[in-house]
Order: C-alpha cells, then structure tokens, then sequence
C-alpha cells in the first residue's frame, strides 16, 4: 500500500492562477458547458477556521473556481489603538491574532522601545523570547488539534489540547490571564517571574518533548493522514516568495527564512535551535514544520529556563514605568509620576519604525507613527495570516473540493488577525 | 517503501498506552482547581478596618480603562456623612463587566489599593444589565470563595501592584 508515490510532487516555475493571486477564476470554455456548481463554503462553517467565507466553484468534484471573501471579523483594532494611550493600546495587539497574542503584544511593545529608544533589561528580554516561545508551542498545537480533527483525526484534538491547557495555566500563573496577558509593557515586564514558574514550566517542558512523539506517532505515518495530506495544496517556492509567505508556508516550500535567524531580536541570537525546512511544498510538509517547530520551541523553552539572568525586570525610568507601588504612599513625586503615567502617557518621540517578529505564522509586523504625542498616530500590523491566505487560490489549482478543508487548514490562518 | 503497517501499529500504541493513565479531566462545578494568586477575575472594592471606603472617587481607574468600562461619579463628604477618609467619595461606581477585559489597569491605577481584581471567575449572568456591577456589589463580601494557590509560591515576594496601604 504506497501511499506517496501516487502523488503529486512539487512543480517548478510558477503558477499564479490571475492577475489577482487570491482569486481562482474559471475557464470561460468551462463555464459554457454550464456544468459549474457554486458553493458558499463559510463564513459559518465549523473548518474555516473562523469566519472565512470561500466562494468555492466546482465542476464535479474539482475546485475550478475560488474567491476569498474576509472582513466578517472586522474590529477596528489599528484605528481604535490610534484613541488610545501607548499604555491603554497595549492590550489591543493581543486581541488581535488571539491565539499567537505574546508575539503579537511583543512586536507593538518592540515598536514602542524602538521609538522611546530604551533597552529593557536581561532578564525581560529572555522572559519575553521564553514565553514568546510557550506561546508558538501553544499556537501551533491549536493548529495542529484543528487541522487534524477537520480531516478527521478527532483524538488530535484532546491531545493537543492538553498540552495547551498546561500552557495556559503557565500564562495564568506568570501573567494573571490565561490569554491576553499585557505582561510585555514598554520597558521591560509587567511583574517579577514568581519562583513557582521555574519549576512548573521545566515539568512541562519536559513531558512537551515525549508528547510531540506522540503526536507524529498519531499522524506521521498513517494512511488516511498521508492520502489527505501528501502532495496536496502544492506550492513551489517560487510563487511561495512571490505571493510574500512567511513562516511554516514558506519554509515546507523549501526556503531557509525565519527571522529569528535572520535577523534575530530578543535574545535568540543566544540560544541554539535550528530551523526545520521541507522541500515538498505540500500540506504534510507544512504539518512537519509545525511539529519540528514545536521541538525547537521545546528546546528554547529549556535552554532560556538554564539561562534565565538575575536583575531587574523592568528599567528604572519613571517617565515611562509606573513607580513601585510602596512609593506611592511615602513619596510625592512618585504620586504625581504615577497620576501622569496613568491619565496622560508617557511620550513618544516623533518618528515612525517598523518592527518585525516570528510570529507562529510567520513575519508579524507592526508599523508605528507616532507624532510626539502620548497616543500612536497610526499603527498598523502586517497580518502573517492575511498574506497566507493570498496562497489559497495558488495552492488550490487543480485540487478537489475535499483538499480545500486541508489546504484552507494547513495556511493557519487566524481571521481575527486577517481581519482586524 | 510502504510506511504500513508498522506505523499504524506505532499509532495503536499511543492509543493503547492513554489507557492506563490517569484521566486529566477535572470535575469542574465539584472541583475548583485553585486559581494562581495574580489571576484577575472579578473586581471586589475594598473597606478599610474601621468601616469607611478606601475609593476616594478620583476616576484614576476609569482613565485607566482601556475598554471605558468604569464609572465613577464623585461627591463632597460631609461630616454627616463620611463615607471615605478622603475629601471626597464615590457615590456612584459601577463597573460593566460585560465590557471589561480584565486587563488589571484599573488595580494598576488606583493609588488607594481600593480595588483589586480578585480570584471570582464565574460571573455569568442571563441578562447583560446583570453584568452591571454597582458599588453596593463591587464592595460586598463575595458569595463564591474561589481557592487560591499558594501565594508564596506563585507570586513574587512583596509583590509589585498588591502591597498593602
Ligand atoms: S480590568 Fe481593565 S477593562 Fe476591566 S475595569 Fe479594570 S481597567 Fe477596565
Ligand atoms: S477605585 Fe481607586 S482609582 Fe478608582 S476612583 Fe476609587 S480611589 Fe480612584
């Protein structure tokens, strides 16, 4: 019973359907014969992962037709962090791609350092890659539980959820919530690490290794995973770069991008990892990204635990950190920092930066105006996700309406974050 | 190369072995798992020892606000009636929850330590205008005592927003 040699390999060159890349337009001869069926697939469907609606054409089986429609989840954030505080806006960012939110409050905190032109100390710099870190390891196994219980590993999803509550009880514990922590503030951390967390967080790293076995015992190789998977949703590296995919979609198409390589930010220009690439540009290799990513997480999760520096964890600059809260009742000036910080901001000299990260999905970026005022000018974020989806109609070129769950699937995609 | 049957069977094996683990489910509405001490769950305001409120009514919290959920009206004390040690009280304070994202900067700002966000966590009501909480609420003793892991443990030290006045 071979399973992969049926399939599809990887085209060479590129094969952008239309002049508009997220669109898959159909043969004009085809649509003659008038044998085309049209299928709205979304917004309210349990595997769209969100509210994604797909204007989906079919003729017989075969997707001939794709048409992405977003903006069902449109909030506002960028021009409603725009109202508020530099503070205040803190908490937006996160809500934003709700299941990568310590990456996402990380690029706006790095923004905002970048333009203050502080350094936050040792120890909030390898806290932030620490938990930055947690962070992927729980976004990628939503993606994984999801992913794989749409094509009908159900079992996938208790596992990875599991380990994802272990992960959010972790949060709970360092940043008071279980998502949406604002622990990252400009400057450094919110609050010290509490001396439970060394402990709780090395068992979990710990079992997280064994578990991530488990996991590919599960899928890697069995058949139904490997006929939905294999040689399913192809894109070449090529168009991969063409169509600006960052993250898993662009490195299982055979590129050596990440930028925490790259370019690296934090502290991870210290720690040793490697990052996982595929050749084969097709669903089961993305799938591999992730579960390799997820023990590279691991093992930065481990070595940050051995290297976590001692000090302080939040720089010492009353006129962008709230005091410490004993001072308030002994002395004035801190009172009056405080009354300051708290209703009008600390400023921001003018300028404007763009800072990227690694988010689990790929290149999260976040551009930042600011007019020397206490509240941003204009902000706004370069959704990993939103360009993932451009792939679609690419990916979808000769793939039957089956494979669309899977390939939909395998951009991880989150519409919170494409929409905004 | 054929991957099967062996791996299959390496599946089978995850499978069989989750059989003799213990299950990790917790019976929610029995069990409570202890919140960690800095969880921020429902707003209680706070008295000091001899009766009278520790807000001021200042309005620091909802400048604070991020999701604009706080209302705070104050007024005079008066010596016929001292509600707060400050000059002024809060005769209206009412927070609505089913706006709030317990982001913590309302706890953050207060000068006064007179509100904090506490271990409560199940605050869901049928109607919206339940979610309303007023002062009268926001300041009671709650109903529900949430356990709360050792605060030695998982807090720091002298912990940074929660000193005591
Ligand atoms: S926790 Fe945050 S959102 Fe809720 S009332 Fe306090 S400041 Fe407002
Ligand atoms: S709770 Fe605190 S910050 Fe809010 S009005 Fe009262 S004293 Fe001021």
């Amino acid at each position: 019973m071979a399973v992969a040699e049926t399939k599809r390999a990887i085209y060479e060159g590129t094969r952008i359907p239309s002049p508009i890349p997220s669109v898959l337009q159909v043969d004009p001869g085809l649509r003659e014969e008038g044998d085309i069926l049209e299928v709205n697939f979304g917004p309210n469907h349990p595997s769209t992962h969100g509210v994604l609606r797909l204007i989906v054409e079919l003729n017989g089986e075969k997707v001939v037709g794709l048409q992405a429609v977003v903006g069902y989840l449109h909030t506002g954030f960028e021009k409603n962090m725009e109202a508020k505080t530099y503070w205040k806006a803190i908490t937006y960012p996160e809500r934003i791609d709700y299941v990568s939110f310590q990456n996402n409050e990380l690029v706006f905190v790095l923004a905002i350092e970048k333009l203050l032109g502080i350094e936050p100390p040792p120890k909030a710099q390898w806290m932030r890659m620490l938990l930055c870190e947690l962070n992927r390891i729980h976004s990628h196994l939503v993606w994984l539980g999801t992913a794989a219980l749409e094509l009908g590993a159900i079992s996938m999803f208790w596992y990875c959820f599991r380990e994802r509550d272990a992960i959010l009880d972790l949060f709970e514990l360092v940043g008071g919530v279980r998502m949406h922590t604002r622990y990252f503030q400009a400057g450094g951390l919110a609050e010290d690490i509490p001396q439970g967390f060394y402990d709780e967080c090395r068992a979990f790293a710990d079992t997280m290794e064994k578990r991530v076995d488990d996991y590919e015992a599960l899928l890697s190789g069995q058949a139904i995973w490997l006929e939905r998977t294999k040689g399913v949703g192809l894109l070449s590296a090529e168009d991969a770069i063409a169509l600006g995919q960052s993250g898993p979609v662009l490195r299982a198409s055979g590129v050596d991008w990440d930028l925490r390589k790259v370019q690296p930010y934090l502290v991870y220009d210290q720690v040793d990892f490697e990052v996982p690439v595929y050749p084969n540009g097709d669903v089961y290799d993305r799938y591999k990204v992730h579960m390799d990513e997820m023990r590279q997480s691991t093992r930065i999760v481990q070595q940050a635990l051995h290297g976590m520096p001692e000090g302080p964890w939040i720089v010492d600059d009353r006129k962008i950190v709230l005091p410490p809260r004993h001072e308030l009742h002994t002395s004035m000036e801190s009172l009056i920092h405080h009354f300051k910080l708290v209703t009008e901001g600390y400023r921001v000299p003018e300028g404007e930066v763009y800072v990227t990260v690694e988010s689990p999905r790929g290149e999260l970026g976040c551009y930042l105006v600011s007019d020397g005022g206490p509240k941003p000018w204009r902000v706004k974020f370069r959704a990993p996700s939103f360009v993932a989806l451009e792939a679609t109609a690419t990916c979808m070129s000769d793939a039957l309406v089956a494979d669309l769950i899977a390939i939909v699937g395998s951009l991880d995609t989150v519409m919170g974050e494409v929409d905004r | 190369m054929s991957p099967q049957p062996f791996d299959s069977l390496k599946g089978f094996a995850v499978t069989f072995r989750q059989m003799f683990k213990k299950p990790i489910t917790q019976q929610y509405p029995e069990y409570k798992r202890p919140v960690y001490p800095r969880f921020r769950g429902r707003h209680r305001l706070w008295r000091h020892e001899n009766g009278l409120e520790k807000c001021v009514g200042c309005s620091l919290c909802a400048a604070a606000c991020p999701a604009d959920c706080i209302r705070v009206v104050a007024a005079e004390n008066t010596p016929g009636n001292r509600v707060s040690p400050g000059e002024r009280y809060a005769r209206i304070y009412e927070i609505n929850l089913s706006r709030c994202i317990f982001c913590g900067y309302c706890e953050l700002a207060c000068p006064f330590d007179a509100i904090t966000l506490e271990a409560e966590f199940e605050i869901s009501e049928y109607s919206r205008d339940d979610l309303i909480y007023t002062k009268d609420m926001l300041l009671a003793e709650p109903v529900k005592r949430m356990p709360v892991a050792d605060r030695d443990l998982y807090d720091t030290p002298t912990p940074v927003w929660k000193a005591e006045s």
